[in-house]
């Protein structure tokens, strides 16, 4: 009976230091816009429903950089809310470090943070003003913040004398490493990366590429990063996944994923990943900013 | 390191927003110094016609009762008109500025949030109020019964309260209607002013408009501050305005707090926290 006993519980701790390992387990999640309303007039259309998640299981391990790929309209932005608790799933679960995104909101919120393709600041205030009020959302002492933000700025390449400008005079690429020394500055074990560097400047984008790296390391973050940005991807991404119409088309690192490709296709030099892309959604990158759709 | 208690740590957190909006107060300094313009222009044109009715009627007549009548009711609604705009136009600043998400995703209770826009309504209302009264007494020579101002301050706090939850109430509205829903509180505003006899005595107005004008905070605040102001002030008149008001505020706050919540959910449901396109 003891036996059992000790099997019971070396069986729970095995089950823990799994769950704690898995920083993000998304079991079949599906999220849909639209459809038809509870009210709906008579001169009223019926509206379509969408499916921008379409039941998506995936898991990301503590630690890992984690890209998810897609033309627009996919659903990347969709699963990132989803994680960041700002979207209701209508089907499956989301944990993060084993806490139910819907269950258990406030613990998840403490665990992660977001940064979207918009900096999304005050634009009139300071990156200062801005990052304390974040500072002060997350229980981040303000003597402790004034400090740390200086520091990750200056390490983003923002010098001190512009800390205290409003964003509004900063460029796009200043105004995104403001966004991103937010979300550094709560400490995130879980860090949500909705196209970070899309629309900066090579430098900018080769320093944020670098702090991502550097979080990893430093932080031991989990992160999870869309883009549009296939050198970024392959060059960041530990693994990833292609979404297509809601759905993973493929998934893992990107070497198997170049792999797959090359060894369905015969044999030849290794596909770029955006090769790789093409042939699993059937279209381009050219021809998703073409015919981009919102998200 | 002392671990912090969730409701300290909370409060703290509600500071952000107070701080956060007073900083955006000042880079739109331009801007709320002509907000505050018009309301003196606003409240002035009001009081005006305290001044202007004996030539108006022709009947000769002390006015001054008149004008500190529509005095106090221009003071009074710009004070609550203030706290409902800092509240219940919140969310739809945020939307605007596109940071909402970033808030609703803090580790905060959403009282948090709540309380935080409030607490800068009363701020924002008292000072912008305090700037009407300093132009009014310029302009009208206006002197009120002073052993009236406790009570009156009294009735204003509690009718905070009450008014609060109306404002969040009105909140609400940007949640659950992305495009048209910040003008829908001007809808709200507006109502509040015509039948809580904010310049003229309830009883002119229609018997059911009357019977309404008693769900409004706004009814209570203004008879008992003119009450106490403009007459001798008695322990049964500020208890006549502060019981309704406690019993309103009793009801508003709670039942705004739920439908704040239930908004939420709906967008967080729907996808409408934030504005796409």
């Amino acid at each position: 009976m003891g036996e059992i006993m000790d099997l019971y519980v070396a069986d729970d701790i095995l089950r823990r230091q799994r769950a704690v390992e898995r920083a993000l387990a998304i079991d079949h999640v599906s999220k849909y816009f639209g459809g038809p309303s509870r009210l709906h007039l008579p001169w009223q259309k019926p509206k379509k429903r969408v499916t921008a998640v379409d039941d998506i299981t995936l898991e990301v391990q503590r630690g890992e950089i984690y890209g998810v790929l897609g033309a627009n309209g996919s659903g990347k932005s969709t699963l990132i809310r989803l994680i960041a608790t700002l979207l209701f799933p209508d089907a499956g679960t989301i944990e993060v470090f084993g806490l139910d995104v819907m269950k258990q909101a406030g613990q998840v919120r403490r665990l992660l943070n977001r940064v979207s393709v918009e900096a999304s600041l005050f634009k009139k205030l300071s990156a200062m003003e801005n990052l304390i009020y974040a500072a002060r959302l997350y229980s981040v002492d303000a003597a402790v913040a004034r400090r740390d933000i200086v520091r990750i700025l200056g390490q983003l390449g923002i010098p001190e004398a512009r800390v205290r400008q409003p964003v509004e005079k900063m460029s796009r690429g200043m105004q995104q490493k403001v966004a991103i020394a937010r979300a550094l500055l709560t400490s995130p074990v879980v860090l949500l990366l909705d196209e970070p560097t899309t629309g900066l400047d090579p430098r900018s984008k080769k320093d944020v590429q670098r702090f991502i790296l550097e979080l990893r390391e430093q932080h031991d973050a989990t992160v999870l990063l869309t883009s549009h940005d296939m050198d970024e991807a392959d060059a960041l991404c530990d693994r990833l996944a292609i979404l297509h119409k809601g759905r993973i088309v493929v998934e893992g690192t990107p070497l198997e994923l170049k792999e797959a490709h090359a060894n369905q296709h015969g044999t030849g030099p290794l596909p770029s990943l955006e090769d790789v892309f093409m042939d699993v959604t059937g279209r381009s990158l050219a021809d998703d900013e073409e015919g981009g759709e919102e998200e | 390191m002392i671990a912090q208690v969730p409701i300290w740590r909370e409060m703290k957190a509600s500071y952000a927003f107070v701080e956060r909006n007073v900083h955006l107060s000042k880079r739109y300094w331009g801007w709320e110094l002509a907000f505050l313009v018009y309301t003196i222009a606003q409240s002035a044109s009001v009081v005006y016609i305290a001044d202007a009715a004996p030539s108006v009627t022709k009947h000769s007549f002390d006015s001054h009762y008149f004008v500190l009548y529509l005095a106090i009711g221009a003071l009074t609604w710009s004070y609550m008109a203030g706290l409902f705009q800092a509240i219940a136009e919140s969310v739809q600043w945020e939307r605007w500025e596109g940071t909402i998400e970033y808030s609703m995703m803090a580790p905060i209770h959403i009282l948090t949030y709540i309380l935080g826009s409030c607490l800068f309504g009363v701020v924002y209302g008292l000072a912008r109020t305090a700037g009407v009264l300093v132009a009014l007494t310029i302009m009208f020579h206006i002197d009120a019964n002073s052993a009236g101002f406790l009570p009156a301050l009294l009735i204003v706090v509690v009718g905070s309260v009450s008014f609060v939850g109306i404002g969040i109430m009105a909140a609400t509205l940007p949640l659950l209607f992305t495009e048209k829903g910040a003008q829908m509180t001007y809808v709200i505003e507006a109502c509040l002013l015509l039948i809580s006899g904010v310049y003229y005595p309830v009883s002119v107005l229609p018997g059911w408009v009357q019977a309404i004008s008693h769900l409004s905070p706004a009814t209570y605040i203004l008879r008992g501050i003119r009450d106490v102001l403009l007459g001798q002030p008695t322990a049964s008149e500020v208890v006549g305005a502060v019981v309704p008001l406690a019993i309103i505020g009793v009801i508003t706050v709670p039942l705004g707090i739920w439908m704040f919540v239930r908004a939420e959910h709906f967008a967080k449901r729907t996808g409408r926290l934030k504005r796409a396109g």
